[in-house]
């Protein structure tokens, strides 16, 4: 394995199928939500949410603890439908077609919306297996020549595969923080995904992993689309194109980051970036 | 708007913006010595005045270190981070109208020594303006009165268009009686500043708009004010006479 060479497994992971949707200004839209509502037994979460979720870019979400901001990503790749008397309504598009339409495999779904999540969870295996597990459950890989492209193709988009190619037969949970969120993350690109959910992916790193991971994000959004859960404002406002804060279960305002940050039209908005409630 | 939740945060704003109006009532004084010490031919307080220049030059540089530790230590964002960069963007005006006030009493020997008197009538005038101007905005900046800030920015046409005849008038005087020639220059001189004074509290004034509103003041919102108040606005007549 070690004598292969990035440059010939590049073309190992195919490219993500391209979005169907656009929304009013010609950007290419690859999920779309509508009326989104979410319930726990009697209580309800999350209130009519609409958004149109950019294709090939980073959308962050924000917002104090309990707004919602989570249960609303965990809704893009059914995370839900594990949780007891959770009930989820409204129209989810990926690609032009609804994700909780009852004939769709929640399986394939989630290899084609991958999450990464707060603390790293590499599995009790191997670097490669971690990576590898994805594409043989997929059937992504026909033959271990494949497999071996595959995974050294992920772990060299994750920025991993320089720190770990001598030991790529390790465990995986020998590895630092930061390199284990990012073994993590070429566990999720390893199946070719369209979109990558990211639930704090850098709340358990010192500055140095986040700010791998954060240039990490940046050279990703050029192929997948990224949707991250952030507490950090200077985070979302570093790594996303657009912005959407949520408050109290409701959307309250979404948007360029550019102006979310500079100038949101809410003052709700304009409280919370500037720290004035939480 | 609430306060933050970390409270140093507000305080260090306040005492931001106290600082700004502290500093514009030492360039507000400054610039009424100046004047007054050419009207009242008083050389002992036109030399007081060149001194107390000294002082606004500190107070920008306080301003300048309070803001950057600022942004070092309260990543700021929309409106506290316009806050802290206005506030800079205006110590830097007050700061260049406290030199053109201190070049104005640097004059005041030259000037005084042999000028006619009656050039000095349009002199004071404009200098009233331009000292009305700096008061007007310093008090829409406390208030925060973006409406005040745009009559600030209006108003300046006024100060331009007495000097332009303020210039044709020591031209005269100059061709008159070439003797005049060395004060009238210098008069000239020392109202270009009191021009370049007024141009300062327009600078003052789009920033205290900034502020406000989180959007430059573009012509367009100059044009809807001034259709508002059935005023003709300044870019169209510039579109007219051009």
């Amino acid at each position: 394995m070690n004598e292969l060479t990035t440059a010939s497994l590049e073309s190992g992971v195919p490219a993500p199928a391209m979005p169907a949707l656009e929304d009013g200004a010609g950007e290419s839209v690859a999920m779309r939500v509508r009326d989104a509502c979410v319930f726990y037994g009697d209580k309800q979460a999350l209130f009519d949410i609409s958004i149109d979720i950019n294709a090939c870019s980073v959308t962050s979400l924000i917002g104090p603890s309990g707004c919602g901001k989570s249960t609303f990503l965990r809704c893009l790749n059914r995370m839900n439908d594990t949780i007891e008397g959770a009930r989820v309504t409204g129209e989810f598009l990926l690609g032009g077609r609804d994700i909780y339409d009852p004939g769709l495999d929640v399986v394939e779904l989630r290899a084609r919306v991958g999450m990464v999540f707060q603390k790293p969870n590499p599995f009790p295996k191997s670097i490669f297996e971690n990576v590898a597990y994805g594409p043989r459950i997929h059937g992504i890989a026909r033959s271990r020549a494949d497999l071996e492209e595959v995974v050294v193709g992920s772990l060299v988009k994750a920025g991993l595969f320089e720190e770990v190619k001598d030991r790529l037969l390790e465990p995986g949970t020998g590895l630092s923080g930061g390199q284990q969120q990012r073994l993590c993350i070429a566990r999720a690109i390893a199946v070719s995904p369209e979109v990558i959910l990211m639930d704090e992916p850098c709340s358990a790193l010192d500055p140095i992993a986040t700010a791998r991971i954060e240039e990490l994000i940046d050279e990703l959004r050029a192929n997948y689309t990224i949707i991250i859960v952030t507490h950090s404002m200077q985070q979302a406002a570093r790594v996303s194109q657009r912005t959407a804060f949520f408050h109290l279960g409701i959307l309250v305002e979404e948007g360029e980051t550019s102006h979310i940050f500079t100038n949101p039209d809410d003052e709700r908005t304009q409280d919370y970036i500037t720290g004035r409630f939480g | 708007m609430n306060g933050h939740i970390v409270k140093a945060f507000s305080e260090e704003l306040a005492t931001l913006g106290h600082k700004i109006a502290a500093m514009g009532g030492l360039a507000e004084r400054e610039l009424a010595d100046a004047v007054t010490s050419i009207e009242r031919r008083d050389l002992a307080l036109a030399g007081r005045t060149v001194a107390a220049d000294l002082e606004i030059d500190e107070a920008g540089r306080d301003i300048e270190a309070q803001a950057i530790l600022m942004i070092a230590r309260r990543q700021p964002v929309a409106s506290d981070l316009r806050e802290i960069i206005v506030a800079v963007k205006i110590a830097t005006d007050l700061e260049r109208v406290g030199d053109l006030a201190k070049n104005i009493a640097r004059r005041a020997e030259r000037i005084i020594e042999n000028h006619p008197q009656r050039a000095m009538s349009g002199f004071v005038r404009m200098a009233r303006a331009a000292m009305q101007q700096i008061k007007d905005v310093l008090d829409a900046y406390s208030s925060r009165d973006t409406q005040k800030a745009l009559a600030v920015w209006r108003a300046d046409e006024e100060i331009d268009s007495i000097y332009n005849s303020l210039f044709r008038e020591l031209l005269t005087y100059m061709m008159e009686d070439p003797r005049n020639i060395g004060s009238c220059t210098h008069l000239l001189f020392g109202a270009k500043n009191i021009e370049r004074i007024g141009d300062h509290a327009t600078n003052i004034a789009e920033n205290i708009y900034y502020l406000v509103e989180g959007e430059p003041l573009s012509e367009s919102r100059l044009r809807l004010d001034d259709t508002e108040t059935g005023r003709p606005a300044r870019p169209v007549d510039a579109d007219r006479s051009a």
